[in-house]
């Protein structure tokens, strides 16, 4: 809402507070005013001149030689360009010493052999927006009316001396979307009255009823429809200062009815529409429901197609038009027009707003009722506009008014008490400080005993409950003056969850293992929504997504990752570890939530380690990622309950992909990216991991319980096991802990070896084996019993031989 | 004898101090002190003194001895140390080299704001709420005073699946279910950080997927002064213990009366800045007590129970704190943004 300065001050006396103040003011007391824009772009010495003769100028067919009296002294010669200028014109005059915006300076000039004393001047050279200039002067100089006085100051009669305040209005404060809205909220910040307009109304003796009737078919969208006739109006520009003031408020200016219309929807917030009476069509005006394929022309020249959702004013067979958004091009006011049909109503905001969704269609009128205006000003603001079209488009109102009314306007009454508005905010205002802030807000109130029943106008449609009147309070008390406490109350401390330090912990471990944190979008393509997923669902599409890139919930994390990856080496940014902790998501079935699991996944490629002065670099590998992971587990605890099982799954290497099992349940995989999936991501050599991230946290873990140091010495004893190369080593070395009993403590791997040395088809692999007795010194005879157990078993269960 | 004796001791010296290595010293040290060294040799003719000149030479000869035994140590000690400086001479290294790198990568920056708003909460004695991101229309609206038909929730603006059931567009439906849980008991003393959408186009200010963070606390006589109270103590353990906050009246549906907070500029201290506009203050929350009929639908007595509720944007938090200028930076995951968050 653009609010101008000047025009305000028409309801509320502004003396002593400058716009930029006042703006502050209404900030601080709850309406956010965006910017204060004085409307003077650095003009100065522009004055009304009249025009006295006007000539062809001899040697330029486009220019016109004018003698103009200013006001001072002989009238002066000025050349000007406009098409339009004429004699006996009143025309904004930029003196010879003027200055228009840009810091353009006018000087005495000679243009095609002809002196020029100034400069005659368009709105636009003034500093107006094209899109506010009436249209008549679009490409021309403006013309005031004939009296305008000659040498009085020009911005000053075009509001351009003015400052134009812009609230931004939450959807609550709807009763600001008119300047008596905003005068109200004026006054009861600044605790200045308000002086509303004077109507005076003089009706002619004929009778409404006789010109025409009204009937609302649709009572719910349409509680109240009001007319009134004015005959024989005069089209022509409305007053010069109504005229400004739309500008200074955004709207450009036509004919006077419609400006008329337009000013009382900015001063009451009451949107009005005037129809051509003769060209209704009809005697009647019938508010119903649009039906289905039933079509209008707008205002603006389109065919719109109409449903049963849309609210039409039609002549009794065709609409006329579109309830509350837009007038019918066949029954609007033109030039000719000598009788107008003002309409007064008030829409419901839903039906309204489902029009303007459906036509992509809004307008100042459809804005104010969507948000809602107040019906108890529909009728006043009626028949100030009758009055204005009398007054200024010479016309003459019929007696009476039409109108349709089921409203049941109810006054809303709060009762609080003084004791709960302090409780609520924390503070110790008076009841003497409340009273005089209703009052300030004109508020109807008695007061007994510190309890409040307070009477709310019907303006402030957004208050009905005591914290309405709390926040009322608290806005005009001021919430600087608000005290800042704590909650008093038990204390409980505050923490985190198990599962929630765990993550934490899982998050810092991964970045101290040298990755990245990503965060990934959760929508994605319907082809990328379940690739790699460890679960897959039928796919989540959204009902009415922006782009087919995001419009189906993922159900793994590492295609997003992936294409960070790809995005990374887009850039030259060939080595990437990132992981990410985030949400997939699983249907379970229509109108059901889905299954939101919490997954951890990771995305490593390139160069992992490399300190290449001294020779070292390595790159990411398979096993690179599997120690990660192993980390991790043996930070969760789950070292020895998690195994890797040698998969095959869709995108992955066939030969370099693990299943991971937690318990002997699987919840992830390990793998190197399928050569296919790498291309078609624009990638390097890759691996990848997915992890269910609940099933590793919200297992149980047993607490650390120490167990004593060594105090004897150990034994170690090394073998090389020669097997066939299908034969893994990690069931190799779970026969050799089973066969190794309590005394085997620890096994590791130290070397693998395939090749000339060994028969085709064999491999090796060496074990160290250490043992161990908490209670003694072992015997080398002891450890040579188990040890042959462990070879024997080894022996029996894979054909496994020492090698030599 | 004596001169002999005075002699060899001489010499001795002499070859010691001229001894070069420990092998060298070595040879002068078998040389004269050897069984079949001299003065072995002078020891061995003392038969032929006289009784009483025997104890003055013997003691002559171990003084001798001892000397040279002196000179021998003190040469071996020199050149023991000269061999080890040598040594480790040869071993010096160029200490400008670079070390062998540690790999360390670090939090998402809004991981980071995220995490150090929680602990501050935390501290306060709040728990961490989360819930769904796929949320019922009644979560995410109606319980929060937006029911069907409000300009609010409109599906131009929200990620609907099916007309009951769209992505959060605030992370407020955890607050609507953790007190329902509460079953009209409180305190309830929550954050609730997650991932919200909204149905905008992803350009510098937008973005179709962005986080929040909102705090909820209801208990009997929790005024609105205890909500600018907890602010402030927000805002200055995150923005400096000099840090001001002011309330601004605005609008939610679920709450009344609603503020925006601002925070006095952390960047400037609050005499106006390119960052605060020139105006000293960052807006950063919306707050304001919850709403009667929010209770009322949670299952809350609105007559006993009171509360307030704040929530904020950890990218708006991170853009301001860090200066990153483009909402997107926190989607893209490009390693030479997400690097520069690795320190304290």
């Amino acid at each position: 809402m653009f609010v101008s300065y000047k025009w305000l001050q028409e309801y509320v006396d502004l003396t002593g507070i400058t716009a930029k103040q006042l703006a502050d003011r209404i900030t601080k007391a709850g309406i956010e005013v965006e910017s204060v824009e004085v409307r003077n772009k650095g003009v100065q010495g522009v004055v009304i001149g009249h025009v006295l003769e006007r000539e062809q100028h001899p040697n330029a067919d486009k220019l016109s030689k004018c003698l103009v009296d200013i006001g001072e002294g002989e009238p002066v010669q000025i050349i000007c360009g406009a098409p339009n200028v004429a004699k006996g014109q009143k025309v904004a005059v930029a003196k010879v010493g003027a200055v228009l915006p840009g810091n353009f300076k006018i000087k005495r000039a000679k243009l095609r052999g002809e002196e020029s004393n100034g400069m005659i001047c368009s709105l636009q050279e003034l500093g107006v927006e094209s899109k506010l200039v009436p249209k008549e002067y679009a490409d021309g100089i403006f013309v005031f009316p004939s009296d305008a006085p000659v040498g009085a100051d020009a911005l000053e009669l075009l509001y351009l001396d003015d400052e134009v305040l812009e609230l931004s209005l939450t959807p609550n404060r709807a009763d600001c979307l008119s300047m008596i809205g905003v005068a109200y909220e004026v006054a009861a910040i600044l605790g200045r009255s308000v002086k509303l307009p004077t109507i005076e109304l003089h009706e002619n003796n004929e009778n409404v009823h006789d010109y025409i009737s009204v009937r609302v078919d649709a009572q719910e969208d349409n509680p109240l429809y009001a007319g009134r006739i004015v005959k024989n109006v005069k089209i022509g520009p409305s007053p010069l200062w109504m005229q400004a003031r739309l500008m200074a408020a955004g709207i450009r200016p036509h004919n006077n009815v419609v400006d008329i219309t337009n000013y009382i929807l900015l001063e009451y917030g009451q949107p009005l529409h005037a129809f051509d009476y003769d060209r209704l069509g009809s005697n009647e005006i019938v508010v119903r429901r649009a039906k289905k394929g039933e079509t209008i022309v707008t205002l603006d020249d389109v065919e719109r197609t109409l449903t049963e959702e849309h609210l039409v004013i039609t002549n009794g067979k065709e609409p006329v038009a579109l309830a509350g958004v837009m007038g019918g091009a066949n029954s609007e006011v033109c030039d000719e027009t000598v009788n107008v049909f003002i309409e007064a109503a008030y829409f419901n905001g839903a039906t309204i707003r489902q029009a303007v969704k459906d036509h992509g269609l809004r307008s100042e009128s459809s804005t104010r009722f969507e948000k809602g205006i107040d019906p108890a000003r529909t009728k006043e603001a009626l028949d100030r506009a009758a009055a204005l079209m009398a007054e200024y488009a010479g016309g003459e109102v019929v007696g009476g008014v039409v109108e349709a009314n089921t409203l049941q306007l109810k006054d809303v009454v709060v009762t609080i008490t003084l004791d709960r508005i302090n409780r609520v905010l924390g503070t110790t205002i008076t009841k003497e400080e409340v009273a005089g802030i209703l009052t300030n807000l004109q508020f109807t109130f008695t007061e007994d005993n510190g309890t409040f029943t307070i009477t709310v106008p019907s303006r402030r449609r957004d208050i009905a409950i005591e914290e309405d009147i709390i926040e009322e309070v608290a806005r005009l008390y001021g919430y600087d003056h608000l005290p800042a406490t704590l909650p008093i109350g038990e204390a409980n401390p505050g923490k985190l969850t198990p599962y929630q330090a765990k993550r934490r912990k899982v998050r810092r471990y991964l970045e101290d293992a040298g990755l990245f944190q990503a965060i990934t979008y959760s929508l994605t393509n319907e082809a990328k929504a379940t690739m790699f997923a460890l679960e897959t669902a039928e796919p989540i599409r959204l009902a009415l997504p922006m782009s087919e890139e995001r419009s189906v919930l993922r159900q793994s994390l590492v295609p997003h990752l992936l294409e960070a990856a790809s995005y990374n080496r887009a850039r030259q940014v060939e080595n990437v570890a990132l992981y990410e902790i985030g949400s997939v998501y699983l249907a379970n079935g229509e109108n059901e939530l889905p299954n939101e699991k919490e997954r951890l996944a990771g995305v490593l490629t390139g160069v992992w380690h490399a300190h290449l002065w001294q020779g070292e670099k390595k790159a990411v590998d398979f096993y690179v990622v599997k120690g990660i992971l192993d980390g991790l587990f043996a930070l969760l605890g789950l070292e020895n309950r998690v195994e890797y099982k040698q998969a095959k799954r869709e995108h992955l290497h066939p030969g370099r992909t693990a299943e991971i099992l937690l318990d002997h349940k699987t919840i992830g995989f390990v793998g190197q990216l399928h050569p296919n999936v790498q291309k078609q991501f624009d990638l390097k050599e890759t691996y990848v991991f997915e992890l269910d991230l609940e099933a590793l946290l919200n297992v149980e873990v047993d607490d650390i319980r120490y167990t004593a140091i060594p105090r004897f010495p150990s034994i170690t004893r090394d073998i090389a096991l020669v097997v066939d190369e299908h034969v893994v080593a990690g069931e190799l070395q779970k026969a050799i802990i089973e066969a190794g009993g309590e005394l085997l403590k620890d096994v590791s791997i130290f070397d693998v070896y395939k090749g000339d040395r060994l028969p085709e088809g064999k491999k090796s692999i060496a074990f160290s084996l250490r043992y161990y007795d908490p209670e003694r010194t072992l015997t080398d005879e002891e450890v040579t019993n188990v040890h042959e157990q462990v070879i024997k078993a080894v022996e029996q269960q894979f054909g496994a031989t020492l090698r030599g | 004898m004596k001169e002999r004796l005075q002699q060899l001791q001489q010499e001795a010296l002499e070859k010691i101090e001229q001894a070069n290595d420990l092998k060298a010293l070595n040879d002068v040290r078998v040389a004269y002190l050897g069984k079949k060294g001299p003065i072995t040799e002078v020891l061995r003719g003392m038969g032929a003194l006289s009784p009483e000149e025997r104890p003055i030479m013997g003691a002559l000869v171990n003084d001798v001895r001892e000397a040279i035994q002196q000179a021998l140590e003190a040469k071996q000690a020199t050149l023991e140390q000269a061999e080890v400086e040598k040594k480790l001479a040869a071993e010096a290294i160029d200490v400008t080299l670079p070390g062998r790198p540690i790999r360390r990568g670090n939090h998402h920056p809004l991981t980071r704001v995220i995490e150090e708003i929680e602990d501050l909460f935390i501290g306060m004695g709040y728990t961490i709420a989360e819930g769904p991101e796929v949320e019922q229309d009644y979560y995410n609206f109606e319980a929060l005073n937006l029911p069907k038909g409000h300009p609010a929730r409109d599906m131009q603006d929200s990620f609907y699946i099916t007309e009951e059931i769209l992505l959060r567009t605030h992370t407020s439906p955890v607050q609507a279910r953790t007190m329902e849980k509460h079953q009209g008991r409180g305190p309830v003393k929550i954050i609730c950080p997650g991932k919200v959408y909204r149905r905008d186009n992803d350009d510098a200010t937008h973005s179709h997927q962005f986080t929040q963070i909102e705090g909820l606390v209801v208990d009997e006589n929790i005024r609105m002064s205890d909500l600018k109270g907890t602010l402030r103590e927000f805002a200055r353990k995150m923005f400096g213990e000099d840090r001001d906050i002011r309330f601004r009246p605005s609008f939610f549906p679920f709450t009344e009366p609603s503020v925006e907070v601002d925070v006095s500029c952390f960047n400037c201290g609050g005499h106006g800045c390119n960052v605060c506009k020139g105006t000293g203050w960052i807006e950063i929350l919306g707050a304001g007590m919850v709403h009667p009929n929010v209770l009322e639908m949670a299952g809350f007595d609105s007559k006993k129970y009171t509360g307030f509720a704040f929530g904020m944007g950890p990218e708006r938090i991170a853009m301001l704190k860090y200066g990153i200028d483009d909402i997107r930076h926190f989607y893209q995951n490009d390693l030479r943004f997400l690097q520069q968050f690795n320190r304290v």
